[in-house]
């Protein structure tokens, strides 16, 4: 008995440990987000609320908490209150398997990568009961369509993702790390990093693909009925997506949680710390995209998904399959 | 499509190129200001908050001539007056419904004695309806604190009326 209590209070302990820097830092994100934003069209953005405004986001949580929670009349309550904690949860037992280095993970699992690339595919049914629950026109028409896109960018992830498991032989993420050791994969696979970064700018509904909350056609999407804390955990959510998303580029093409070189000051920095850089990397760039590129129209971002990412990466699959095989390079030979 | 266009589009170019230029904008000069602990600079003609004004020996402008209240299109402004003590008329009420007012300025040019303008001021914001009913001594007050940079602003504009 005393055991079983020990286990629970070992794990909720190590979970704790993870989330809430995961959700300080997903407050600090968004902060990050604008701040950015706001410096390439030259603005000072956020820069009131605390030390060069970093508490902006705890402002703004704050503001929301005493927001009133309006509910439709017409909504299904039970759904319409459910999407966005599911949204959230969703968003969050992703980092359950994320390694912050060789013994630093929560659930070391042999088939990590798929059970992100599950998680992922399932944060669609947060914004899909959202859109339906609010039984209205702009949440169910912007619901539908982020569905749709998701599954569509899903589709070239999973082929992405083939190409990397093919040159690691393994679908645990320490493998693919330590895959990974003497060439990071992004310079055998670059334009599949590429097409891994636009895919999920897509799968994360950022700009240029952020057609589901479209304000010029949709008010704002799915989001459109939500007030209050439930907005906040829809916008909480999709920004920890994000930087899950972030994470997972920079285990399956940065090296994860290793240094770029092995020499001493690079190494002498703890592992962790390294995979915060490389997430923070991309999530800047993630930052820059949106703060540069128009909106896509749904039938171009239709013909990107279908007609040239999966192709491309098909073929991409085919190239990487054939090398291994003919240089006698497949792992575990 | 020429060749070379395809290649661009594979890589990607107008992107990279973009986001060159906005990674060298991040480091360049912000446009805008911290507007409420620094602020632009403001016209001697910007029209902001109306001011009653006084001669330098405290007598009241206003001559109750009601020209201002003809004018204003908004119909903002009530005027009350009566014949005083020494035979000179002067208002018993001036009153600005400054949620009416529309800032037009044209109470400012209708005026013969300079009375009532508008100042520099536009940050008068309050929480009540009832706080934007202006009467006579608000008016005053303003022109009291605002004096020094009325009569700067009316000097400096009188060239080009």
């Amino acid at each position: 008995m005393l055991d079983y209590l020990n286990i629970i209070f070992l794990e909720t302990y190590k979970i704790l440990f993870l989330l809430v820097p995961v959700l300080v830092s997903v407050a600090m994100i968004v902060w990050l987000d604008r701040r950015v934003w706001a410096f390439v069209q030259k603005r000072r953005g956020p820069n009131v609320v605390g030390p060069f405004g970093l508490f902006q986001s705890l402002a703004d949580a704050l503001k929301y908490l005493f927001k009133e929670i309006i509910i439709p009349a017409s909504a299904n309550k039970i759904i319409f209150i459910l999407a966005p904690v599911i949204t959230m949860t969703l968003a969050l037992i992703g980092w359950a398997v994320i390694p912050f280095g060789e013994n630093f993970v929560i659930a070391d699992i042999n088939v990590g990568i798929l059970y992100l690339f599950a998680i992922s595919s399932l944060s669609v049914y947060g914004i899909i009961m959202g859109g339906w629950a609010s039984n209205s026109k702009y949440p169910f028409l912007g619901s539908i369509r982020s569905a749709a896109q998701m599954v569509s960018y899903e589709v070239s992830i999973g082929v992405i993702i083939i190409n990397v498991l093919l040159c690691v032989g393994s679908l645990n993420l320490k493998d693919i790390v330590l895959a990974q050791e003497n060439m990071w994969f992004v310079i055998p696979l670059f334009p599949m990093f590429v097409i891994f970064f636009i895919s999920a700018l897509a799968e994360t509904n950022r700009p240029p693909f952020d057609l589901p909350e479209a304000e010029a056609e949709l008010v704002a999407g799915y989001q459109t009925e939500y007030s209050g804390m439930m907005y906040a955990m829809f916008w909480l959510g999709e920004y920890a997506n994000i930087l899950l998303m972030c994470a997972l580029g920079s285990i399956l093409f940065l090296g994860g949680w290793l240094a770029p070189i092995e020499i001493f000051p690079f190494n002498f920095i703890p592992d962790f710390i390294w995979l915060i850089f490389k997430i923070l990397f991309l999530f800047i760039l993630f930052a820059i995209v949106k703060a540069i590129v128009p909106r896509y129209r749904y039938d171009q971002l239709m013909k990107l998904g279908w007609k040239i990412f999966l192709p491309m990466s098909l073929i991409w699959v085919v190239i990487t399959a054939s090398y291994l095989f003919y240089f006698n390079l497949l792992p575990g030979n | 499509m020429k060749i070379s266009r395809i290649f661009k589009t594979i890589i990607l170019w107008d992107f990279v190129c973009g986001f060159l230029i906005a990674f060298k904008e991040i480091f360049k000069d912000k446009k805008t200001i911290n507007y409420p602990f620094e602020k632009g600079k403001i016209s001697p003609r910007f029209r902001g908050e109306h001011a009653l004004r006084r001669y330098p020996n405290g007598e009241e402008r206003c001559i109750a001539c009601k020209l201002c209240e003809a004018v204003c299109p908004a119909q903002a402004i009530t005027i009350e007056s009566t014949e005083r003590q020494d035979g000179s008329r002067k208002t018993t009420r001036y009153d600005i419904d400054m949620m009416k007012c529309i800032y037009c300025g044209l109470c400012e040019e209708s005026c013969p004695v300079d009375a009532i303008v508008q100042g520099p001021n536009f940050e008068f914001s309050t929480e009540t309806r009832e706080e934007l009913y202006y009467n006579k001594k608000k008016l005053l007050d303003n022109g009291d604190r605002w004096e020094d940079l009325l009569a700067a602003n009316i000097r400096a504009d009188n060239p080009y009326r």
